[in-house]
C-alpha cells in the first residue's frame, strides 16, 4: 500500500506533508486540490514532515488536503514517437492540451499510445543481452529508433522469444527475455528512467575525439565544440545568447537537437514553433523540426518545474545516444534553473551560499554536465550527447556563482562581450577571452589537421595572436593617438579588425552568410591570413585604414554571395586587384 | 468586498511586523483574501493553523484584537467591456466616482498561455519614433520597457507610443506614480479624444507601496479579457515597475526572507516574468503588448531590477540626453528590440536591416572619436566626419520628438551616409547601394 499523508503547511509551492508510512527522498506524490491532483516532488523529510514542491501553483489548497506518495522519482517515459514533441519540463505534451490557458493539474500522456510502428527485430533468440542493448528497430522520422533492454533491468539475460517483424502499439509486447533464474521479463516499446539519474548503459566514455560542426566561424574555426563535448555561452542579456543558440540547433551536425528552454521567453519557443518546419536541415535535407525535440518551460510556467526540464531533456538526450546518435543537447538558461534552485532553498530556510544561491550549486552543476559525453556502446557503435548551455549572469558578471560553477564544468567557453554586442559585431563571441579545452586535446588536434589542412592548429593559433596583438596594437593607438605611433601599429590593428569582420563575424539573418561549411571557412580563413602575412608600405595611417576598410567591404560582399559563385569570384578579382595595386605602391 | 453571513470571525492576532500578521485559523487555503480590521490582506504562508497575511495597507494602528474575516478566494477583478474609459484602484475599485463594473469575476495573476498555442508576434507597431522604428521596431504581442533615469520623460515617450500604436484598448497600470503624472496622463488621453479606450489601474505615491503588488495583475487580467475574449489588441502601460520589485523587497524582507543581489527577494526573475510573460499574440487575433517603465540609478543596468527585467523582455528602450545636440535620444547601443528581426525589412522597406546596422556602427566610430577628443588626439578626416554624421544622426534619427514613416527614416540615413561617406565606408550590400545610394 502506498503512502498517504495531509497537507500541514503551505508556503507559496512549497508545501509540508504530515506522511503516515515510509517516502523517499525524490518521491513524486500528488496534493488533491479543490480542481485539480497537482504533481510534487519530496524535498526534505524531518520526522513525519515530508516537505515538497509542488509543480504547479498551490493557490486555494487548504490545510489537511489529501496527499498520495507513488513510490517512484520523476520519471521520464522513453519510447518512439519523441521526435518533433513539444513537451513541458514534466513530458507533458503541450500540443495534446486542452484550451487556451494551461490549468493545473493538467498532465497529458508524452507517447502517442494508439500510433502504430513498423517494428523489426534485430537481436536474435538466444542472444546474451544486457540493459541497453538492441533488441529491434522502428522508423521514427528518418532516424532508426532502437527499441532497447530497459535500463532498469541490471544483470545479464537471454532473448527468449522476439515479436515478428510487423505493426505494433508502444505497449504491445515485443521481446521475452529470461534471467539467470528463469524468469521471465516482457518487454514493450516503452521504458521509464528517473530523471535525474544518468543513463550508463554503455561500455565506455572515451575522451572526444573529433568535433562537431556548427557552421558559425568563429566556434568552428577559432573554439571547436567537440562531438560528445560540453561548453557554454555566458553573457549579458542582448549579446545574442538566444540567436546563437538557435543558429547551433539550425546548423549543427547532429542527428537528434533537444532544445531546453528552462525560464526563457515563451516568444522564443514561439520562434522555433514557427521557423523550424520550414527550414531545412543542411545536412540531411530533411525538415528541421524532424530532428528536433523541445522541452519548454518558460519563465512564466512554474518555477519548480523547471529544475526538472534539464534534467528531463539530458534522460532524453543520453536514450537516443544509446541509438547511436550524435545528440546535441541546448538549454536556454542554465542559471534560471541555478534560480529556481535558490527559490526552493530560501523557502527551505537553509543556510545560503554566494548570492543567496544553495552551497551545493557547483557540484549539482559539475553533476549535470558531467552526464554529457561521447560513448561506445555495447555493441561498440558510438553514440555522443554534446551539451551546450547558456549562463544569464545578473549584471553581465562573469564572477556571479553560476558563471563559475559552470566554467568549472564545461569544456568550451564562449564568453559573448557586451562591447561586441555594443558595437553589432555580432556573433558577439569574445575572440580573446573564449576558450576550447578541446584544442589542446592532441586527439582533437590530429583530427582537424588531417580533416582540414595539416598545419591547421598552428594556423589557427597564428590567427589568435594577431587578434591579441591587434587589440594590443589598438590600446597603444587609443592612449597615445593616431600619430603617436608607428604606421605599423595601424597595420597591425586593421589585421585584426580584417579576421574580426571576414572571420569573426557573421550574419545569422543572412541566408547565405549564416551557415558557414567547414571547406568554405578553410578557404576564406587561408585568404585572410595571406593578406595578413603580407607586407604594404602606406604614406600614413588614414591611407592604412582606407585601404584596409576596401578589403573588408569585399570580403564580407564574399561572405554574402554563393561559395565559388560567380559574384564570388568577381569579388575574389576585385580583391586580387586591390592588393597588387597597393603592394606596387 | 462584504463578508458574509456564518462566517468565522477571528479576534486574536498573534505577531504583528510592519506589513505581516499572524493568527490561528482552520480551513484556510493558500492566497485567499481576508480582511485584518478595515484592511484587506492575503494569505501568505500557513504552518498548521498558524496563518501568515500580508496586509496591503499597513499595519499602523492594527490592534492584536483586530477583527479578522477570510473571503475564501484569491484577489479577483470584475471584468466586463464597460471596464473602459474608467480608473480604479489597486483592488480594482472606482476611483472616478463611476458605477461599479457588473460582469464575470476572474482571479487576477492566473494561468499562463499554453506556448504551444501562442502565435509568433507579427504586426509592426510604427511610432514616429525613428529611435525606435528605425532601430528598434516594437511588434504586437511584444513586451519591452523603457530604462531610464528618473529625469527622463519616459511617461510622457510611453504616452506618445501607447497613442499612435492604434490600440484597440490601452490599459495603464500606474504603481507609486505620482499624482501629477496620474493627471497627466489622464489629460493627456482625454486631449487626444482616447478616453473610452483607456482603462487605468492607478497606485499613486499617496498610497501604501504595497497595495502595488496587486496593480499589474489587475491590469493583465481586463487586458487578458479583451485580447482572448474580445480578440481586441491591447496595449498594456506598466510605470514604474522599479517602484513594484521595491515592494516585493519590502514584503519579502518583512517575511525574514534571504535576500539575494541589491536587496531583492530571490524570485525576483520569476516575479518579473510571470507579469512581462502575460504579453502574448493569441491565435485568435487578439493581443497583449506590454510596454514598461523600469528607471534606473544613474544609468546602472547591472542593478538587479533592470538586470532580470533585460534578461526577460523583448528588449529594452534605453532614454538619456545626447550631450551633442542636448535632445533627448534613444540610446542606440543601450537599446534593443528582440523582435524587429520579424517585421523589419519585411513590413519596411528590404534596406532597412543593414541601414540600420550601418548607422549604428558608423555612430560608434563617432563614439571613438570622442575618446580621442577627450583624450587630446587629432582627429583624422574620418573622425570629422563620423562626428558630423553623428550629430545629424542623433538629431534627425535619434531624438524623441521625431514623427515620420519608416521610409523617410531609411531615405534620411541614406542622405547622411551620402553625405559623409564613401561607399566602402558604408560597407553595405552592394545591391542595396545600388539602388538607394543617393548621388547628390
Amino acid at each position: 500500500m502506498s503512502t498517504k499523508g495531509k497537507v500541514y503547511g503551505i508556503i507559496s509551492n512549497l508545501v509540508i506533508v504530515r506522511v503516515d508510512g515510509p517516502v523517499a527522498q525524490n518521491e513524486i506524490c500528488y496534493i488533491e486540490a479543490p480542481d485539480a491532483r497537482l504533481m510534487a516532488e519530496v524535498i526534505k523529510i524531518t520526522g513525519e514532515n515530508a516537505y515538497v514542491q509542488v509543480f504547479e501553483s498551490t493557490r486555494g489548497l487548504k490545510i489537511g488536503s489529501d496527499v498520495e506518495f507513488m513510490g517512484h522519482m520523476l520519471e521520464v517515459t522513453l519510447g518512439p514517437g519523441i521526435l518533433s514533441k513539444n513537451y513541458d519540463g514534466l513530458q507533458n505534451n503541450l500540443e495534446t492540451m486542452d484550451g487556451l490557458f494551461l490549468r493545473r493539474g493538467q498532465y497529458t500522456a508524452p507517447l502517442d499510445e494508439k500510433a502504430v510502428w513498423d517494428y523489426t527485430p534485430t537481436a536474435s533468440v538466444g542472444d546474451r543481452v544486457t540493459a541497453g542493448d538492441w533488441l529491434g528497430k522502428v522508423n521514427e522520422n528518418w532516424i532508426v529508433h532502437r527499441i532497447m533492454v530497459p535500463f532498469k533491468m541490471t544483470g545479464s539475460y537471454v532473448v527468449q522469444w522476439l515479436a515478428p517483424a510487423g505493426s505494433y502499439t508502444i505497449n504491445e509486447k515485443i521481446a521475452e527475455l529470461t534471467d539467470t533464474e528463469g524468469n521471465v521479463y516482457p518487454v514493450t516499446m516503452v521504458q521509464k528512467w528517473p530523471a535525474k539519474w544518468a543513463i550508463t548503459a554503455y561500455r565506455e566514455k572515451p575522451r572526444p575525439f573529433r568535433i562537431m560542426e556548427t557552421g558559425v566561424r568563429v566556434i568552428d574555426t577559432f573554439n571547436p565544440m567537440a562531438e560528445g563535448g560540453t561548453g557554454f555561452i555566458p553573457g549579458p542579456f542582448g549579446c545574442g545568447k538566444t540567436v546563437l543558440q538557435h543558429a547551433l540547433a539550425k546548423q549543427a551536425d547532429a542527428d537528434m537537437i533537444i532544445m531546453a528552454a528552462c525560464g526563457e521567453r515563451a516568444n522564443e519557443v514561439v520562434e522555433i514553433f514557427a521557423e523550424f518546419p520550414k527550414l531545412i536541415d543542411p545536412h540531411t535535407g530533411r525538415n528541421l523540426m524532424e530532428r528536433t525535440t523541445i522541452i519548454c518551460n518558460t519563465s512564466n510556467m512554474p518555477v519548480s518545474a523547471r529544475e526538472a526540464s534539464v534534467y528531463t531533456a539530458m534522460t532524453l538526450g543520453e536514450y537516443y545516444r544509446n541509438m547511436g546518435l550524435k545528440v546535441l543537447l541546448l538549454a536556454d538558461s542554465t542559471s534560471r534553473w541555478a534560480q529556481a534552485l535558490r527559490e526552493m532553498s530560501n523557502r527551505l530556510e537553509e543556510l545560503p551560499g554566494a548570492d543567496a544561491f544553495p552551497m551545493d550549486l557547483s557540484a549539482i552543476i559539475s553533476g549535470f554536465y558531467a552526464r554529457a559525453g561521447f560513448v561506445y556502446l555495447n555493441n561498440g557503435q558510438t553514440g555522443s550527447v554534446t551539451f551546450i548551455g547558456t549562463v544569464s549572469p545578473a549584471g553581465g558578471n562573469l564572477k556571479e556563482p553560476v558563471t563559475e560553477s559552470t566554467k568549472k564544468a564545461a569544456r568550451c567557453f564562449y564568453a559573448l562581450s557586451q562591447g561586441r554586442a555594443d558595437s553589432k559585431r555580432y556573433p558577439a563571441i569574445d575572440p580573446v577571452d573564449s576558450y576550447s579545452k578541446y584544442l589542446e586535446y592532441p586527439e582533437i588536434q590530429q583530427y582537424l589537421n588531417d580533416r582540414i589542412a595539416p598545419d591547421w592548429i598552428d594556423r589557427v593559433s597564428e590567427g589568435k595572436t594577431i587578434v591579441l596583438r591587434g587589440k594590443e596594437a589598438n590600446e597603444q593607438i587609443n592612449i597615445l593617438g593616431d600619430d603617436g605611433v608607428p604606421i605599423s601599429y595601424h597595420d597591425r590593428f586593421w589585421k585584426s579588425e580584417l579576421i574580426d569582420f571576414v572571420i569573426l563575424q557573421q550574419d545569422a539573418f543572412d541566408a547565405t552568410d549564416a551557415l558557414c561549411p567547414l571547406e568554405r571557412q578553410k578557404y576564406m580563413y587561408d585568404k585572410i591570413l595571406d593578406l595578413c602575412h603580407m607586407e604594404f608600405s602606406f604614406d600614413d595611417f588614414n591611407v592604412c585604414a582606407a585601404f584596409y576598410k576596401q578589403i573588408i567591404n569585399i570580403c564580407r560582399q564574399m561572405n554574402y554571395t554563393e561559395f565559388q559563385g560567380d559574384a564570388f569570384r568577381d569579388y575574389e578579382t576585385q580583391l586580387e586587384q586591390l592588393v597588387q595595386a597597393q603592394k606596387a605602391k | 468586498m462584504n463578508t458574509t453571513a456564518f462566517q468565522k470571525i477571528y479576534t486574536r492576532l498573534e505577531a504583528i511586523t510592519k506589513a505581516t500578521v499572524s493568527l490561528r485559523a482552520q480551513g484556510v487555503s493558500g492566497e485567499e483574501l481576508a480582511m485584518v480590521g478595515d484592511r484587506l490582506a492575503q494569505v501568505v504562508k500557513i504552518q498548521g493553523d498558524l496563518v501568515t497575511l500580508q496586509v496591503f495597507k499597513g499595519t499602523e494602528g492594527l490592534a492584536t484584537n483586530s477583527e479578522v474575516a477570510f473571503y475564501g478566494e484569491p484577489p479577483s477583478l470584475v471584468v466586463g467591456d464597460d471596464l473602459a474609459g474608467r480608473f480604479f484602484d489597486a483592488y480594482g475599485h472606482p476611483i472616478d466616482k463611476g458605477p461599479e463594473i457588473e460582469g464575470e469575476k476572474r482571479e487576477i495573476g492566473g494561468p499562463s498561455v499554453n506556448p504551444f498555442k501562442r502565435k509568433q508576434p507579427s504586426q509592426f507597431i510604427p511610432t514616429g519614433i525613428a529611435g525606435i522604428d528605425l532601430n528598434n521596431a516594437l511588434v504586437s504581442g511584444q513586451k519591452i520597457p523603457f530604462f531610464a533615469d528618473p529625469d527622463q520623460p519616459y511617461n510622457q515617450v510611453m504616452a506618445m507610443v501607447a497613442l499612435r500604436a492604434k490600440a484597440d484598448k490601452i490599459i495603464l497600470g500606474g504603481m507609486g506614480l505620482s499624482n501629477d503624472d496620474f493627471l497627466f496622463f489622464r489629460n493627456t488621453f482625454e486631449n487626444a479624444g482616447a478616453l473610452d479606450r483607456i482603462v487605468c489601474f492607478v497606485n499613486t505615491t499617496e498610497d501604501p507601496a504595497v497595495e502595488r503588488l496587486l496593480v499589474p495583475d489587475m491590469a493583465l487580467t481586463a487586458a487578458e479579457y479583451f485580447a482572448a475574449d474580445k480578440n481586441e489588441n491591447v496595449l498594456v502601460l506598466l510605470t514604474d515597475m522599479t517602484l513594484y520589485a521595491d515592494a516585493l523587497s519590502i514584503v519579502s524582507n518583512r517575511m525574514d526572507q534571504i535576500p539575494s543581489k541589491d536587496s531583492m527577494p530571490g524570485s525576483l526573475y520569476s516575479d518579473l516574468a510571470k507579469i512581462y510573460e502575460k504579453a502574448v499574440q493569441l491565435p485568435s487575433g487578439g493581443s497583449i503588448t506590454i510596454i514598461a517603465v523600469t528607471t534606473l540609478s544613474g544609468g546602472d543596468i547591472t542593478h538587479a531590477v533592470p538586470d532580470n527585467t533585460g534578461y526577460i523582455t523583448e528588449g529594452q528602450l534605453f532614454l538619456r540626453t545626447d550631450s551633442t545636440t542636448g535632445k533627448v535620444i534613444i540610446d542606440p547601443f543601450r537599446s534593443l528590440s528582440r523582435l524587429k528581426q520579424l517585421v523589419i525589412g519585411k513590413q519596411t522597406r528590404e534596406d532597412h536591416p543593414q541601414v540600420m546596422n550601418a548607422c549604428i556602427r558608423l555612430y560608434a566610430d563617432a563614439a571613438n572619436a570622442k575618446t580621442k577628443i577627450e583624450n587630446g588626439f587629432d582627429l583624422s578626416d574620418y573622425d570629422e566626419r563620423t562626428l558630423q554624421f553623428a550629430k545629424d544622426y542623433s538629431e534627425k534619427l535619434l531624438a524623441i520628438d521625431i514623427n515620420i514613416d519608416t521610409v523617410e527614416m531609411l531615405d534620411t540615413a541614406w542622405t547622411l551616409f551620402a553625405r559623409y561617406f564613401s561607399q566602402p565606408e558604408v560597407a553595405i550590400r552592394q545591391n542595396l547601394m545600388d539602388k538607394y545610394w543617393k548621388n547628390n
